[in-house]
């Protein structure tokens, strides 16, 4: 059985896709591309697909990482242009490697955030992160299953800075602009690093960090984005990318679906 | 005029609601048409949640006959939860289609489609969140036509005030006709404003509007007649009928939506209509004649809808799906053609006499083998001579202890509480009959666990049956009913455990009654309900049984007429009924005919296999029995593709 890892996306309105949204509407994308799945053994056979580390519903991801198992063996590349082809615009798959190495959930240490503040002035988001970084512990409440939990924000923090206004780099030009058309209001974007620890800290928890410590209340919802998710660089506070392993033990050369390495099977 | 989308607005809400998934539309297979380059627009709603009206065939399939046009757009609506509602209130966003997110109001037409009753109360919502005067006495220019369709529609007297027109009978072409007319009246500048175009709707005979009759009533509050107020309006409107659905193999291109909803399967009608002749089903009186698609028109749709909706199952829909005269062959040249695709096959509604084990072991041939369903309706075979459903018990133990044969291990059987003649004794053969179906199941397979689930639903008299006459059992006498058969089964030590005993209490049937019987003068109670913040009908945790009659109290107040007039009041042969001047093709004098057999315990044959018996359909409306068999089989598709 081949193995792909893929890097796809949740962008613009869809980033109000579930995550079961998700795998139902890439599981019928896998069958009207008419990929060739392994399936499950068992009553109900299920094609193999295996999801890691889903962003939550309403946030918009540039970085969502699955694996699938073939029953035939296909060249990433192409595999990834067909899939991307059935996906609806806003869920694309942007990266396709063949599985080389163990542990890809284990490399995912950290996620890279952008939190766009809508109403909020620099100077404000600027003092509400030096508060929190100033702080040892920084403990948040948030509303669970098993009723409300208590935690600490700021460990895992790596990083947390406001970051100047881009240009024309997201979908819908969400990323635009510090006073945009959108809105005709102030904004502030964070860029956030954070390392995957149990209770996992998400953005949200950050935020009701920045509100707990500096009284940080944007009028409006934060528009979120995960924009990677890997191996965390602890020296500079970046997140490196997480196919990067399986990419440099690829031999030279596309994977021909016909050649001598066909001989994997289901 | 270009048409600002509301999304932005829409979008800062978004995130403070249930499943926002819901509302942002890009389904697979939607389609966003260029609003200046239209001068028709269509915007289209099932008045219930979306997750109940995107699988909807029939706004499905009209979405694609419109948008299929060239200068026509047809955009999506369905109702939004209360959470949301709230905050668009608060917010001001109107409401928007979920396709290119325009206000309804922009729309030349909004059009409903009701398989129900219940979704009255969301049809107000909705037009007042869109900023469409409630009642249709108050629009201007600037509102859309609101238009209803559906199978509700074939008595749409009780929202009567609020829409401007109704259509009856299958939408395909007549929602063509429509638009050609209203186009007509745009490019010469819309003269005489809505009225004349409402007009010339009207006068064509197929589109209904309420605002050009006038009902007049006895002092006794039943109806005195229903006249015309326009020269050139015609006494009677008359149902649409499609002949030959090959020519409509729509939906072709089924939407795939992202949010998970009710049906996620790839459905095709294999046929329209049905005349098994029960006399409770509105659905088999209202479509004749039956028009079967044939098996290779089946077939392709089924190859087609698969490549572009990736759907794992595929529905064979119809009224009573076993019953299409190649229906063997269908099932077992789709199940051939798609055994290594893991596609599965559903036969929604399968008659009991119509069943035959090899089919049912085609259908699960690649999928799951989960329960059979059957429908007797009646416990006892006298109720099932008044309603005519021929099915004996024999048939129907013969069917089960097959069934149990080959493997199956679950029965559901569908029944009816509270039809015409019904006495408790009628009701309590239910229990006998799912002991009788355990016991032969025992025996055939020498296992004890065997499982039987009874399902009963309350009897709700409809328009154009032949139990429209019929008086509707309160909810009182049917709770009592219901209990007793409880009772019967849970005191059975031998079978008692292994029936499984579901059952819906009488309230909502007596509501559902009341707007199915209703005439003019239920738009004030529905209204009355709206109002007080009735919403989702159809929705047990939304339903409150006690606002409906409160409602009704204050809505009827004054009119002498009260729920119970209209619920469990028998009706005389002479008495004009509000859906008279609504013409569904069956002879009147045939209907009552056939309450009188009824009552007399007399059936009624199927005319698809013995001659005709004079319901009236087809000469009244210029169609006939299109059946089968073609004696065609389905091939394998490598060959059909080359």
């Amino acid at each position: 059985m081949q193995r792909i890892r893929l890097r796809y996306t949740k962008r613009g309105r869809l980033r109000f896709t579930s995550h079961r949204d998700f795998q139902r509407a890439f599981e019928r994308a896998l069958r009207r591309s008419a990929v060739p799945m392994a399936y499950s053994a068992g009553f109900t056979p299920h094609p193999k697909v295996s999801y890691a580390n889903a962003a939550p519903t309403g946030v918009a991801s540039e970085a969502e990482y699955l694996e699938i198992g073939l029953a035939a063996v296909r060249d990433p590349e192409q595999l990834r242009a067909q899939l991307d082809d059935s996906l609806p615009a806003g869920l694309d798959i942007i990266d396709a490697v063949e599985v080389r190495t163990p542990n890809f959930v284990e490399r995912l240490e950290a996620s890279e955030w952008l939190v766009r503040l809508d109403g909020v002035e620099q100077d404000e988001a600027a003092r509400a992160v030096a508060l929190f970084l100033a702080a040892e512990q920084v403990e948040v409440e948030r509303l669970t299953k098993n009723g409300v939990r208590r935690f600490d924000a700021r460990g895992p923090v790596a990083a947390l800075e406001i970051v100047a206004p881009q240009v024309g780099n997201g979908p819908d030009g969400h990323l635009e602009g510090e006073s945009d058309v959108r809105t005709a209001r102030p904004c502030a974007i964070l860029r956030l690093v954070v390392r995957h620890a149990t209770p996992a800290v998400r953005p949200d928890d950050v935020l009701s960090g920045l509100r707990a410590t500096a009284d940080l209340a944007p009028p409006v919802p934060a528009e979120v984005t995960r924009l990677a998710q890997g191996p965390l660089d602890e020296g500079t506070g970046t997140v490196t990318d997480p196919l990067a392993l399986d990419r440099a033990a690829a031999p030279a050369g596309p994977v021909e679906a016909a050649g001598p390495r066909a001989t994997a099977s289901a | 005029m270009t048409v600002e989308s509301v999304f932005p607005r829409l979008e800062a809400l978004l995130p403070h609601v249930q499943k926002p998934i819901q509302y942002v539309g890009g389904e697979l297979n939607s389609t966003v048409k260029d609003w200046d380059a239209c001068d028709v627009r269509w915007a289209l709603m099932y008045p219930d949640a979306y997750e109940v009206g995107l699988p909807n065939q029939g706004v499905m399939i009209l979405y694609e006959v419109l948008n299929e046009r060239e200068g026509v757009l047809a955009e999506r609506t369905y109702s939004v939860w209360p959470d949301l509602e709230a905050l668009m209130r608060e917010h001001r966003v109107p409401q928007f289609t979920v396709d290119a997110h325009r206000p309804v109001k922009a729309f030349d037409v909004f059009g409903l489609s009701f398989s129900t009753e219940l979704g009255y109360t969301n049809m107000l919502t909705a037009l007042d969140l869109a900023g469409i005067p409630l009642e249709a006495k108050d629009r201007t220019l600037d509102d859309p036509i609101v238009l209803a369709g559906g199978h509700a529609a074939f008595n749409p007297e009780p929202i009567a005030d609020f829409i401007d027109c109704a259509v009856v009978g299958d939408g395909e072409q007549a929602v063509l006709d429509m638009t050609e007319i209203i186009r007509t009246w745009k490019a010469e500048g819309r003269p005489g404003g809505r009225d004349e175009v409402l007009l010339r709707l009207a006068k064509t005979g197929g589109f209904y509007v309420p605002r050009f009759y006038d009902v007049e009533y006895l002092a006794d509050g039943r109806i005195a007649r229903v006249v015309p107020n326009r020269a050139g309006v015609p006494w009677r409107v008359s149902k649409h009928t499609v002949m030959d659905l090959d020519e409509w193999p729509y939906p072709k291109q089924p939407l795939v939506p992202l949010a998970e909803t009710v049906h996620e399967r790839m459905s095709v009608e294999i046929f329209r209509g049905c005349t098994r002749g029960c006399r409770f089903c509105q659905a088999g009186m209202i479509t004749r004649p039956v028009r079967e698609r044939s098996i290779t028109g089946i077939g392709e749709m089924v190859e087609r809808g698969l490549k572009a909706t990736g759907f794992e199952e595929v529905g064979l829909l119809s009224l009573s799906s076993a019953d299409h005269t190649e229906i063997g062959d269908i099932a077992k040249g789709l199940a051939d053609r798609y055994t290594d695709d893991k596609i599965g096959l559903s036969l929604p509604s399968t008659r009991v006499d119509a069943f035959n084990i090899d089919l049912a072991n085609e259908l699960t041939r690649n999928g799951r083998r989960s329960g059979l369903t059957f429908a007797p309706e009646g416990g006892s075979e006298r109720i099932r001579k008044v309603i005519n459903k021929m099915v004996s018990e024999e048939d129907l133990i013969r069917t089960v202890s097959t069934a149990y044969g080959n493997g199956w291990r679950q029965v559901k059987l569908y029944f009816m509480c509270g039809l015409p003649t019904e006495t408790d004794e009628d009701v309590l053969q239910i229990g006998e009959m799912a002991k009788n179906v355990i016991q032969k199941g025992r025996e055939v397979t020498g296992q004890n666990d065997i499982r039987c689930t009874v399902s009963i639903g309350g009897f709700v008299p409809k328009p154009h049956t032949p139990f429209q006459w019929a008086p509707q059992l309160s909810a009182e006498d049917t709770d009592a009913r219901l209990t007793k058969l409880r009772d019967s089964i849970r005191g059975d030590r031998k079978y008692g455990k292994n029936i499984g005993y579901r059952y819906h209490d009488g309230k909502p049937g007596i509501v559902e009654g009341l707007l199915s019987r209703g005439d003019r003068r239920i738009g004030a109670v529905i209204r009355a309900v709206y109002e007080d913040g009735g919403r989702f009908d159809g929705w047990r945790e939304h339903f409150s049984y006690d606002r409906w009659m409160a409602s009704a109290e204050k809505g009827l107040a004054g009119t002498g007429v009260d729920v119970d007039w209209y619920t469990t009041r028998e009706r005389t042969y002479e008495e004009v009924l509000p859906w008279d001047h609504l013409d569904s093709g069956l002879d009147k004098d045939w209907l009552w005919e056939d309450w009188q057999d009824a009552l007399e315990e007399v059936e009624v044959d199927d005319c698809r296999w013995t001659p005709c018996f004079d319901c009236g359909v087809c000469p009244q409306m210029s169609t006939e029995i299109q059946i089968g068999p073609t004696g065609v089989k389905l091939l394998p598709l490598t060959v059909v593709n080359k």
